[in-house]
Order: C-alpha cells, then sequence, then structure tokens
C-alpha cells in the first residue's frame, strides 16, 4: 500500500503540489494523468524519495520513504524516470544486471544472474544483451530501462511516462507486460500521457491537475466527458467500444 | 558619433573617469612623481615624458583595442562569451614571432608583428569556423573550445620554447605588463587604434554579420568578405597586443559584455562604449597592480586574470542570466 | 571479465613493466646503487602520480556522470595550488619554509578538501547543464591560477621562477620528502575508491538511478568527492598541476577496454597512466634526450584529446 499524505512541494516560488492525500491499494496497476504541469511527475518522485519530502507524510508498504535506508527501500520499490540518457557505455546484459544493486551490491550471485536471464528473456532482450546501451534504437533502450526496473524484483513499480519514445507496437506491448506484471501481484504506478492506455490496461486513475488529485477511480468511473474536462480543460466525447471507454480526445 | 551624443551624460562620466584613471596613472608608480616636481625637476620630466605617459597610453590603446577586437570577434562567432586573446589569437600571435624569432633571428619589428598578425588570422579564422559548426543549442560550448583551444595552443607555445631555449621570451609575451613600456616601445599601438576605428567604420555591416550567413547574404552582404575584415582586425589587435606588451586576458570578454547589457549589440552603438570600458579597466587594472604591493608591481597580466575571470563567473551566473 | 578485456589489461601490465623496466635500466652508469636508488624514488612517485590522476579522474568522472570532465579541468588542483600560496600568504614565507613538509601537506589537503566540497557541492547538487558546469570550471581554474600568482607576487615581488614552474607539472624534480605521506594517502584513497567500484557502476547510471537502486546519492557523491579531492592534492603536491593527463589516460584506457565498469576501468587507466607517465619519461630522457618537458606534452596531447571529445559529444 502506498499512503501519501498531505503532501505539499513548491519550487521556486511555485505550487507544484498543493496537500495531495491519496492511497494507493497493494496490488494492480494504477494510472496517474493530467495535463502537462499537473504534478504528476514530481508526485511519482516523491514517492520515489527522488527529490526530498517537503511537507507530509509517504509511506511504500509501511516504510516512511524519507526515513528508511535507501538499500531497504530499493528492495521494495523500483522507479523509472523519463529517459534519465544513461551516459555511460554498458552493455544491455550489464545495465538489466544493476537492477540487481541493491540485492547484492554489485556482485552478481548465480541467482541475480538467473534473474537477469530471465528478464532479457520476458523483455526479448536476449539477442541485443550484448549491444552497448547507447547503441539501441529509442524503443530498445526504453526497454532494456524498463527491464532493469522489473529485474530489481520489487514489490511497486514507479514509471514516469514509460510509452515516451516507443511506436504504437511497442507501446501496446510494453503495456501487456505491465499488465502482466499487475497480474502478477507487482504494484505498478504509471504515469501516462494517453487516457485510453490507461483505460485499457489500468485498474485505477487518478486524475491530477494543478497540483491537487481531480478524481480517483476505475476507469469507467473517471472517462466521462465531465470529469476529463475537469481533468484536461475540454469537452472530449467518451464513445463504448465494445466495453473499453475510449476518449475521443484528438477530435 | 551620434550615439555616443546623444547618451551624453553617461558619456561624460565614462570618459571622466577615464581620464581620473590617467591621471592616476601617469602619478602612481615605483618612482615619485607629483605635479609641482614635474616643473621643476628635469629628472621627473624625463620619467613623466619616458615611461609613465607612455605606459598609460599603452593601457589605453591596448584595453581599447582588445574590447572592440572582443566586440568583433562576440559578432563573428555569434556568441557572447568568446574573446580575442585566451581563444587562441594570443598564444598563436607569440607562436608567430617565435617561428620568425627562429627562422630569421635578424627580422625587423614590422616582419616579426606581420608573422604574428598572420598566425592569429590562421588561428582565429580556424576558431571561427568551428564555433560556426558547433550546435547553437549548447552556446557555453562556444567559449569553452576557445579556451582549451587556447590552451593547447599554449602548450605547443611552451613547448616550442622550451625546446629552443626561448622561454623567458615567451613568458614576456604570455603574461600582460605594462611595466616594461617605454617611449619607443609602444608606438605600434596606434595600430590597433587604427584597427578599432576601422571596425567602427564597419560596424553596420559587421552587425548584419550576427544574423548569421544566410540573413547576411538575404540582405546583399558579401558575407565572405566582411567575415576575413572582422578576422583581420582582431588578430591585428591579438597580434599587435601581444608582442609590445603581452597577452592581457579577459578585457575583450569583459568590456564588450558589460557594454551590450547596457547599450545593445548594434556595433555602431557599442564599439566607442566597448573601447571606452576595455581602456578604462586595463588602466585601471594596471594601476591596481602598481598600488597592491607599492613599490613593487603585480603585471596587469595576473590582476586581470583575476578581476577577468570573477566577471565571468558573475556574467555566467550573476542576475539577468544572459543568453549568449 | 570478458576475455577482452582481460588481454587488454594483460598487455598493459606487460607494458607498463617494460616501461619501468626502460625506466630504471636505460644507460646507467656510475655508481649502480645511488644510480637505481635516485631512479627508484622517481619511479614511485610517477607511478603515484599515475594512479592518483587515473583513479581520481574516473571517480570524477562518474560521480558527475559526464565523460569530459575531470577534476584538474574543473579547477581542483589550481584550487590545491591557490591554498598552497594562501598558505604561505597567510604564514608568511619564513613561516611557510619552516614548517614541516607533511605538516604543509597535510594542511594543504585539509584546506583544498574543504573547499573542494564547498564548491563542487552546490555545483552537483543544482544539476546543473554540464556546459556552464565545464565553462565555470575552467574559469575556475583560471581565477585561481592567477590568484596564486598575484599572492606569489605579494609575498614576494621579485618572484618570476615560482610562477613559472607552477604553470607546467615537472616530472623531472618530485617532492621525494612527500613521497611516504602521499603513498600513504594514495593507497587508501584507492582502496576505498576500489571498494566502492559496485557503487560507481551504479552512480554512473545519474543520481535518480543510483537513488531507485538503493544509493545515498548524497553520501556517495561527498565521500567519493573527498577522495578525488585527496588524490588530487597527492598529484599536485608531488609534480605541480597536471590539466588535461587525467582525461587523456582515461579517455584512452576507455576506448582500450570498452567499458566503463569500474572493477576494468580502474585498473586499465592505472595502468594506462603509468605507461603514459613511466614510458614517456623513459623515452624523453634517454631517447629523445629532453627530461623536463613531458609535461608540456602531455598538456598537448591531453588538451587535443579534450577538443576531439567536446566536439564529437556536441554532434551527439
Amino acid at each position: 500500500m502506498i499512503r501519501i499524505e498531505n503532501v505539499s512541494l513548491t519550487r521556486g516560488g511555485a505550487r507544484i503540489l498543493d496537500d495531495v492525500s491519496l492511497t494507493l491499494p497493494k496490488g494492480g496497476l494504477t494510472a496517474l494523468i493530467g495535463p502537462n504541469g499537473a504534478g504528476k511527475s514530481s508526485l511519482l518522485s516523491l514517492i520515489a524519495r527522488l527529490q526530498p519530502l517537503q511537507t507530509g507524510r509517504i509511506s511504500v508498504d509501511g516504510l516512511p520513504v524519507d526515513g528508511t535506508p535507501g538499500r531497504a527501500l530499493a528492495k521494495t520499490l523500483a522507479v523509472l524516470r523519463q529517459d534519465p540518457g544513461v551516459a555511460s557505455r554498458l552493455r544491455v546484459r550489464e545495465l538489466v544486471g544493476f537492477g540487481r544493486f541493491p540485492h547484492s551490491r554489485g556482485r552478481l550471485t548465480p541467482e541475480d544472474e538467473a534473474v537477469v536471464a530471465a528478464t532479457l528473456d520476458q523483455f526479448d532482450l536476449t539477442p541485443l544483451e550484448e549491444r552497448f546501451v547507447e547503441t539501441l534504437s529509442g524503443g530498445q533502450r526504453q526497454r532494456a530501462l524498463i527491464a532493469m526496473t522489473v529485474a530489481q524484483a520489487t514489490d511497486y513499480l514507479l514509471l514516469d511516462e514509460p510509452l515516451n519514445n516507443l511506436d504504437m507496437r511497442y507501446a501496446r506491448d510494453l503495456m501487456r507486460r505491465l499488465r502482466a506484471l499487475a497480474d502478477a501481484g507487482r504494484t505498478i504506478v504509471a504515469v501516462l500521457h494517453d487516457v485510453n492506455q490507461a483505460a485499457a490496461y489500468a485498474d485505477r486513475i487518478v486524475a491530477l491537475r494543478d497540483g491537487r488529485q481531480v478524481a480517483m477511480g476505475a476507469p469507467a468511473e473517471i472517462m466521462t466527458p465531465e470529469i476529463l474536462d475537469a481533468v484536461f480543460g475540454y469537452r472530449m466525447r467518451v464513445v463504448d467500444l465494445e466495453g473499453r471507454p475510449m476518449a475521443l480526445h484528438h477530435l | 558619433m551620434r550615439a555616443v551624443r546623444r547618451a551624453s551624460p553617461a558619456g561624460l562620466a565614462g570618459v571622466a573617469l577615464l581620464l581620473a584613471l590617467a591621471s592616476a596613472s601617469l602619478f602612481v608608480g615605483a618612482g615619485h612623481l607629483s605635479l609641482a616636481r614635474l616643473t621643476q625637476d628635469p629628472a621627473a620630466w624625463t620619467l613623466f615624458a619616458a615611461s609613465r605617459l607612455p605606459r598609460t597610453l599603452a593601457a589605453i590603446l591596448a584595453g581599447a583595442g582588445l574590447a572592440v577586437a572582443g566586440l568583433v570577434m562576440q559578432t563573428l562567432a555569434r556568441n557572447r562569451f568568446v574573446e580575442p586573446m585566451t581563444a587562441g589569437g594570443g598564444q598563436s600571435a607569440a607562436l608567430g614571432v617565435l617561428a620568425v624569432t627562429l627562422l630569421w633571428p635578424a627580422a625587423s619589428l614590422p616582419v616579426k608583428m606581420a608573422a604574428a598578425s598572420a598566425a592569429a588570422l590562421a588561428a582565429s579564422s580556424l576558431f571561427v569556423a568551428v564555433a560556426q559548426r558547433l550546435p547553437p543549442t549548447q552556446p557555453l560550448l562556444v567559449p569553452l573550445f576557445g579556451l582549451a583551444y587556447g590552451a593547447v595552443l599554449g602548450s605547443a607555445l611552451t613547448f616550442l620554447a622550451w625546446r629552443t631555449d626561448l622561454l623567458q621570451y615567451v613568458e614576456i609575451w604570455i603574461n600582460g605588463d605594462f611595466s616594461g613600456v617605454l617611449r619607443g616601445r609602444y608606438e605600434l599601438l596606434w595600430l590597433a587604434a587604427a584597427a578599432t576605428a576601422l571596425a567602427w567604420w564597419a560596424a553596420d555591416r559587421l552587425t548584419v554579420l550576427s544574423l548569421g550567413r544566410d540573413a547576411s547574404v538575404g540582405l546583399g552582404l558579401d558575407y565572405a568578405a566582411m567575415m576575413r575584415l572582422g578576422l583581420v582586425i582582431v588578430s591585428v589587435v591579438s597580434a599587435i597586443t601581444v608582442t609590445t606588451v603581452g597577452m592581457i586576458p579577459f578585457v575583450g570578454l569583459v568590456a564588450p559584455n558589460l557594454v551590450t547589457r547596457l547599450v545593445g549589440d548594434h556595433l555602431r552603438r557599442a564599439t566607442p562604449w566597448a573601447a571606452l570600458a576595455g581602456a578604462s579597466l586595463t588602466l585601471g587594472c594596471d594601476v591596481l597592480g602598481r598600488l597592491l604591493r607599492h613599490p613593487y608591481e603585480a603585471p596587469v597580466g595576473t590582476v586581470l586574470g583575476v578581476v577577468g575571470a570573477a566577471a565571468f563567473l558573475w556574467l555566467l551566473f550573476g542576475p539577468r542570466p544572459a543568453r549568449a | 571479465m570478458l576475455k577482452r578485456e582481460r588481454v587488454v589489461l594483460a598487455s598493459l601490465a606487460g607494458l607498463a613493466l617494460v616501461a619501468t623496466a626502460a625506466f630504471l635500466g636505460l644507460n646507467l652508469r656510475g655508481d649502480l646503487a645511488f644510480a637505481l636508488e635516485l631512479r627508484g624514488v622517481r619511479l614511485l612517485a610517477l607511478v603515484l602520480v599515475a594512479v592518483a590522476v587515473a583513479a581520481s579522474t574516473v571517480t570524477f568522472q562518474t560521480v558527475t556522470a559526464n565523460r569530459i570532465l575531470t577534476p584538474a579541468i574543473m579547477g581542483l588542483d589550481a584550487l590545491y595550488a591557490f591554498g598552497q600560496t594562501a598558505l604561505v600568504f597567510g604564514l608568511g614565507a619564513y613561516g611557510f619554509a619552516s614548517l614541516d613538509p607533511r605538516l604543509k601537506f597535510a594542511g594543504e589537503s585539509t584546506l583544498m578538501l574543504v573547499m573542494a566540497l564547498a564548491l563542487f557541492l552546490p555545483l552537483l547538487r543544482a544539476r546543473m547543464d554540464v556546459t556552464l558546469m565545464l565553462l565555470s570550471g575552467v574559469v575556475l581554474g583560471v581565477l585561481f591560477r592567477s590568484l596564486s600568482a598575484l599572492l606569489i607576487r605579494l609575498v614576494d615581488p621579485t618572484a618570476f621562477a615560482a610562477i613559472q614552474g607552477a604553470s607546467f607539472a615537472s616530472f623531472n624534480a618530485v617532492r621525494s620528502d612527500l613521497l611516504a605521506i602521499a603513498g600513504v594517502v594514495t593507497i587508501l584513497a584507492v582502496a576505498a575508491i576500489w571498494r566502492a567500484r559496485h557503487a560507481l557502476d551504479v552512480l554512473a547510471l545519474g543520481a535518480d538511478p543510483a537513488t531507485g537502486l538503493g544509493l545515498d546519492w548524497r553520501r556517495s557523491a561527498v565521500g567519493l568527492l573527498a577522495l578525488t579531492a585527496l588524490l588530487v592534492a597527492v598529484s599536485t603536491a608531488l609534480v605541480g598541476p597536471v590539466v588535461f593527463l587525467g582525461l587523456f589516460v582515461v579517455a584512452v584506457a576507455e576506448r582500450l577496454v570498452d567499458t566503463r565498469r569500474h572493477a576494468v576501468l580502474l585498473p586499465a587507466a592505472a595502468l594506462v597512466g603509468v605507461v603514459i607517465l613511466v614510458g614517456g619519461q623513459a623515452l624523453l630522457q634517454h631517447g629523445l634526450g629532453g627530461e623536463g618537458a613531458l609535461g608540456i606534452v602531455v598538456e598537448f596531447l591531453g588538451g587535443v584529446v579534450f577538443l576531439a571529445l567536446l566536439i564529437s559529444e556536441a554532434r551527439r
């Protein structure tokens, strides 16, 4: 369970998050949606203790994120920011191997090697394992980074716009993999730009706007013209497509 | 001079500052000098005419020349943070003189000067050519490249000098110092003043260059010719300064930046101001160097290394972050 | 470790041995024992400098997550030189000269440690644009170098040699009186960096991913920066400032082993450093007949590498 209580954040005088409180139950895939500047990424990086908390409290699985030793938290929660631009010359296998760092401090045990191999396989990266990350295409790199995060084998996965740089096919592939991971018992929180991806794959959607939580609920509850208008500031049609709501946000 | 006349109160203040610094420069130094002694003591008059006056004029001319050269260079490279001295111009000018000294020891001063100018021209052309190819999204890359480029040329210079036992000469060129300036040894700096005047004469066309190649050609300008003219001005000023008084860092950076913040980037307007600011800065630092450990002196290159680097950092981080 | 990496490391070690043998053995004349002892001391100093420069550069590049940054380019060695002159200034030339050199070294290193952390931690935490950071580092270097020169002038107005001596590293005349303490500091610092090699691999990913993987980024960065500062103090104290040597050594080593994994890169960079310094010195001393020039040559080559890296990174 991720518990967020009265979290506010100001940066350079601007209010990024304004007294956000919400509780995300364990398990399932949660999508964070909202317009640019709503505070989605900031909220995610606060949960992942990538930024210090200014006010309020956040705990993941009962561990307060500002008081728990980094390593213990890293075995509970894995995070991937928007393309961190890996600067160093690494092979795909080495990169994914870093996911095991919290467990073995860099010296991979046979057990770690097995996890890495399985994760590479799971993300169709085995044929690429000896390639340098910098030689990969954007989509392949994104997959490798997500594989690293998954190899961390944590109960909680936080992903900031994981679909960035991915074409339609890989975006769909990734959402299906995330869905499978969630079905296997992991808790996933992802910032998503496309409400329809959220509607199709998420168990629940949290909508933010101007640093406040506007709505939270199952996709069917959120995907209404009224709520989407309240979130994004314009009216869009929502149609029913074989039992799934779909927003015609581009029309 | 319309631009200057319109801003006359500020202009007057600037000229007054320069005059004050100049009179300080005339009467500050190891030997004691005062107005009273000047009229009575012939030795004092000799000191004044042979050393103090040339020194003061040299600082004014070099400072003004370097500041305008810096302004022109910034226009050519289309980057606010470059200057001729530290971006290879100074080092290559010294390389040129060194080469002539080695190959033709009996060469006259004008020949050496020509060699220095040619070397500086080659180095500056290469620098501007590379600077134009660096991505415009990263403007700070250009000065960084310039500083490293200058350092590489500098180590080539040191190596050559060291192999030929001329390190002491090179040391004089590298470290700007006005203490050795005497009557008869600085007059070439008037050429730098002429180059400055040339820059002012061509100011309108040079300013168009800052719009870039395409826009310049579109406006009917002979881009290549103007580029050459600008580079020649920059190189000649660098070369003359290095061979007469040595490298003086950062004047070409600090003075134009201060000026363009106030009056804008049009060279017609900025050139006289930059000359004034550069002259004041150089003269002020020279006087400061003489006062710091009176009666001994700290060379102006060292003083400006401190003052200029600090000012550079202020330009980078200070209020109103400058966009290059 | 991949086979290729093992081969490269082994050949580098071989080359380093050859360089050492050449340095010690070429043109030995006169009193053998005396000459060997003299050369041995200088060899030790060169090896210490090579290792210190390599380890500090690799560490600094990793902490700052940038391959063009080196402590020297960021002005750290100029900072050390400034600390040195500041001490002279504070104590007076006489008081300074009468101090025990080891005590001086300790004082200077501490001063530098404090200044380095005070300067670079805010820079790192602000996560500013790399070019801005580089540029300000270079300018800071100029500032500290000029300040040192100015201070020297103020302490001893007739000084000329001192300034000149400070502008280029001298691998010929090393400070043998500092060898013991420098050796101890280097060994301790390098051992600490070696222990952190896996953490360094993770840090190279950047601050956010490293935090995500459970590393206390701030604490690691502070510790590693302090180690870097110590190592720079060692090399600067022994031979004087070397701006581009570290960049050159690490760039060559990285090309050769083709990985950024620190378990491989650290020894490779140290070995490349030994080959270049010891081999270069042997070559210049006995082959080309000029002993003082290694510093200048290395600066020239390193500067060219820096320009090349700068342009190629910019083109990406």
